[in-house]
């Protein structure tokens, strides 16, 4: 599935420092009964976002208006568990495009990357930087910066490189996934399968 | 191939490598690939909309297990959402030429059941599925693994994803498990020493004595569980166990394709000297029962030990007391003698034959505890099959307890096995996050044995106390 090209990010940021945030939580087994990819962001964060009368949680961050933009900001460990697309399919359905963390689970890294979404891996320090620059001011900027590798907190200037291999980079930046290179590989793919005892 | 000495995980990823791309993955070649009613249908999907073919649909295999009832399967499935995917894998599989065991199959059953139980899973072959528990297949010697939809997608139309080459854990126990210690036991311990992220980044080959001398059933729990340590996946080296356990099985190859393949799988070990990223090594006569307290699998401890003081703990103190609080307990509990209301055996992570002979062997003669609402379903229909065979369902229904139908079941709650808000559940499964059996639900993952125990006392007990 196609998506929109990623190479400059500038948005304000959503805090949500909580440590092994899973796909369980991001969107549970109840909502993956769709056979389309539609509506994930509905769901996202479903049980922390919502009572079970379906009436919102006041004091849950996305319910919090002064929290906004195009970037999530999560703790350790962000994406642990299964390997349902469906948790990146909803966060880049609710609006978000970057996840930023200390660190991620392999699954949801991969799957952020083949949807669109980049994930932005920091410093436990730098980590803590953005959270206490939100803390101190909601609607606090962020910059991402693909080209470069540069995540920065506009606001102080502070600034941290990070990593991405270039395949994907350039992925991302182009809107290509890697269907588009696979096939042009096919017949590679033919005669290893030749010489493949299963 | 490098003379130099090599990991299996070596051996087996680099001989699937079909192109490497200069800073970026290797384009990785797949033998096996399982397909499932929820993963799947977006995939198909993508393959029309772009106009692409399956490329090698004998290599793909499909079954339905998350989303089905285990009671009445042979009725219509009543949510309508659920009977459209498994129509849609049915309509999928049909068009494209996949094998398919839907329900009412009787070859149906969770994926990571059926697979090794038909000789669909040989050492030495890569494996994917849109699930992250197809780690369980590495206890054959495969790399295996959990991909996402858009990797189900490139599968079906290159039978390759492109993966960057993961680091190399190596993790030892060595040593004699005391009475009562499962293979369950085992990972819940290994987890919990590293974390639920502890080895993310890594492909883990489980090796020593007590792997050696465990049986294919709790190979595949303790590799099931690899992905709970945050691995890509776990493996272990085949020796005469797991030939043994798959020569005869129905896929299995035979006659002079099975001498070629056996002389094969025997190079599949890790040579002397090869060299690991990282080692662990642990002692198993420090491995009690284990059980979970919080709301990641590496919140577990031994069963007669007390809940850790978030200092001793680690990580950060307010994520540790949200998970406390979300479980209802408090630092220092004790576990023993908490209330149990639901007990849940099955799943993928131990839903074979050799969990329901363990959960009988304490259930015998006993009871069910008025209170507890256990759910017990089998991993698939040929398992069913062997507690029928084996007398177990007559010792289950002496005991007051009734066997399901096979699927996923409460392992993630998708269908209508759901644990109510705020009850105790002690689970066979491998997941115990918020919300996972089901709104609110407070899983504790812990072996059959244990399991059983709680099914019959209506607390937590530990099983050597009725072994």
């Amino acid at each position: 599935m196609a998506y929109d090209k990623f190479t400059v990010l500038k948005s304000s940021a959503v805090p949500m420092p909580i440590e092994n945030v899973d796909t369980d939580q991001i969107i549970p087994a109840r909502f993956l009964k769709a056979t389309e990819r539609k509506g994930f962001g509905d769901n996202l964060f479903r049980d922390w976002r919502y009572n079970s009368d379906n009436t919102p949680k006041k004091d849950f961050v996305l319910n919090n208006p002064i929290y906004s933009g195009e970037i999530l900001v999560g703790g350790k460990n962000f994406g642990s568990g299964s390997s349902r697309e469906h948790a990146a399919w909803a966060i880049y359905d609710y609006g978000f495009r970057c996840v930023v963390s200390s660190f991620f689970a392999d699954i949801f890294k991969n799957n952020s990357l083949n949807i669109g979404i980049l994930p932005v891996q920091v410093s436990p320090a730098f980590l803590d930087k953005i959270f206490r620059a939100i803390e101190s001011d909601p609607k606090t900027e962020l910059e991402v910066n693909l080209p470069d590798q540069t995540i920065t907190i506009l606001a102080t200037g502070e600034s941290e490189k990070f990593e991405i291999n270039s395949y994907k980079k350039h992925n991302l930046m182009n809107g290509y996934d890697d269907i588009d290179y696979l096939q042009a590989m096919k017949e590679d793919i033919r005669v290893y399968a030749e010489k493949s005892i299963y | 191939m490098s003379s130099s000495p090599a990991t299996l995980f070596d051996k087996v990823w680099d001989s699937h490598v079909v192109r490497k791309i200069a800073d970026g993955p290797d384009v990785l070649f797949i033998d096996r690939h399982f397909i499932h009613e929820v993963t799947s249908p977006v995939a198909f999907l993508g393959l029309e909309t772009r106009g692409l073919k399956v490329m090698f649909p004998q290599k793909t295999f499909a079954t339905a297990d998350h989303n089905t009832p285990t009671i009445n399967q042979h009725l219509p499935v009543q949510d309508p959402l659920s009977a459209n995917q498994l129509r849609a894998l049915e309509q999928n599989a049909g068009k494209y030429g996949i094998s398919h065991w839907g329900l009412g199959n009787p070859k149906n059953g969770i994926v990571h059941v059926v697979g090794p139980e038909n000789g669909i899973t040989l050492p030495g072959m890569t494996i994917v599925c849109g699930d992250s528990h197809t780690s369980t297949h590495g206890a054959f010697g495969c790399i295996a693994f959990g991909i996402g939809t858009s990797e189900v997608e490139m599968v079906l139309s290159s039978q390759c994803i492109m993966q960057p080459k993961p680091k190399k854990m190596l993790i030892r126990v060595d040593g004699k498990l005391g009475k009562g210690v499962t293979p369950k036991d085992v990972v819940l311990y290994i987890i919990s020493r590293l974390t639920a992220a502890g080895a993310t980044g890594y492909f883990v080959e489980f090796a020593g004595e007590v792997f050696e001398n465990m049986s294919m059933e709790g190979r595949m729990t303790v590799c099931n569980m690899s992905i709970e340590m945050g691995a890509r996946g776990g493996m272990i080296a085949p020796d005469e166990t797991t030939f043994n356990y798959i020569k005869g099985k129905d896929k299995a190859p035979t006659g002079a394709a099975w001498d070629k393949a056996l002389a094969y799988w025997k190079t599949l070990k890790t040579d002397a000297g090869a060299k690991f990223d990282v080692e662990n090594h642990y002692n198993a006569a420090e491995i009690e029962p284990m059980i979970t307290y919080g709301t990641n699998p590496g919140m577990g401890i031994g069963i007669t030990k007390h809940i850790p003081l978030a200092q001793q703990a680690g990580g950060s103190k307010a994520t540790y007391e949200k998970a406390l609080d979300y479980m209802g307990f408090h630092e220092d509990d004790a576990m023993l003698g908490k209330k149990v209301d639901y007990v849940f055996i099955g799943s993928c992570t131990n839903g074979r034959i050799e969990d329901f002979r363990a959960f009988a062997s304490i259930v015998k003669d006993r009871k069910k505890a008025d209170h507890v609402t256990a759910w017990i379903v089998p991993g698939s229909h040929i398992v069913e099959q062997q507690i029928k065979d084996e007398g177990i369902l007559d010792i289950l229904t002496a005991a007051g307890f009734q066997l399901r139908q096979p699927g996923c079941s409460a392992c993630l709650a998708m269908n209508d096995d759901k644990i109510p808000a705020g009850k105790y559940a002690v689970s066979t499964s491998n997941r115990n996050f918020e919300g996972r059996q089901g709104p609110g639900a407070r899983t504790l993952l812990a072996s059959p044995l244990v399991a059983a125990a709680a099914a019959v006392t209506g607390v937590i007990t530990d099983p050597r106390e009725l072994l």
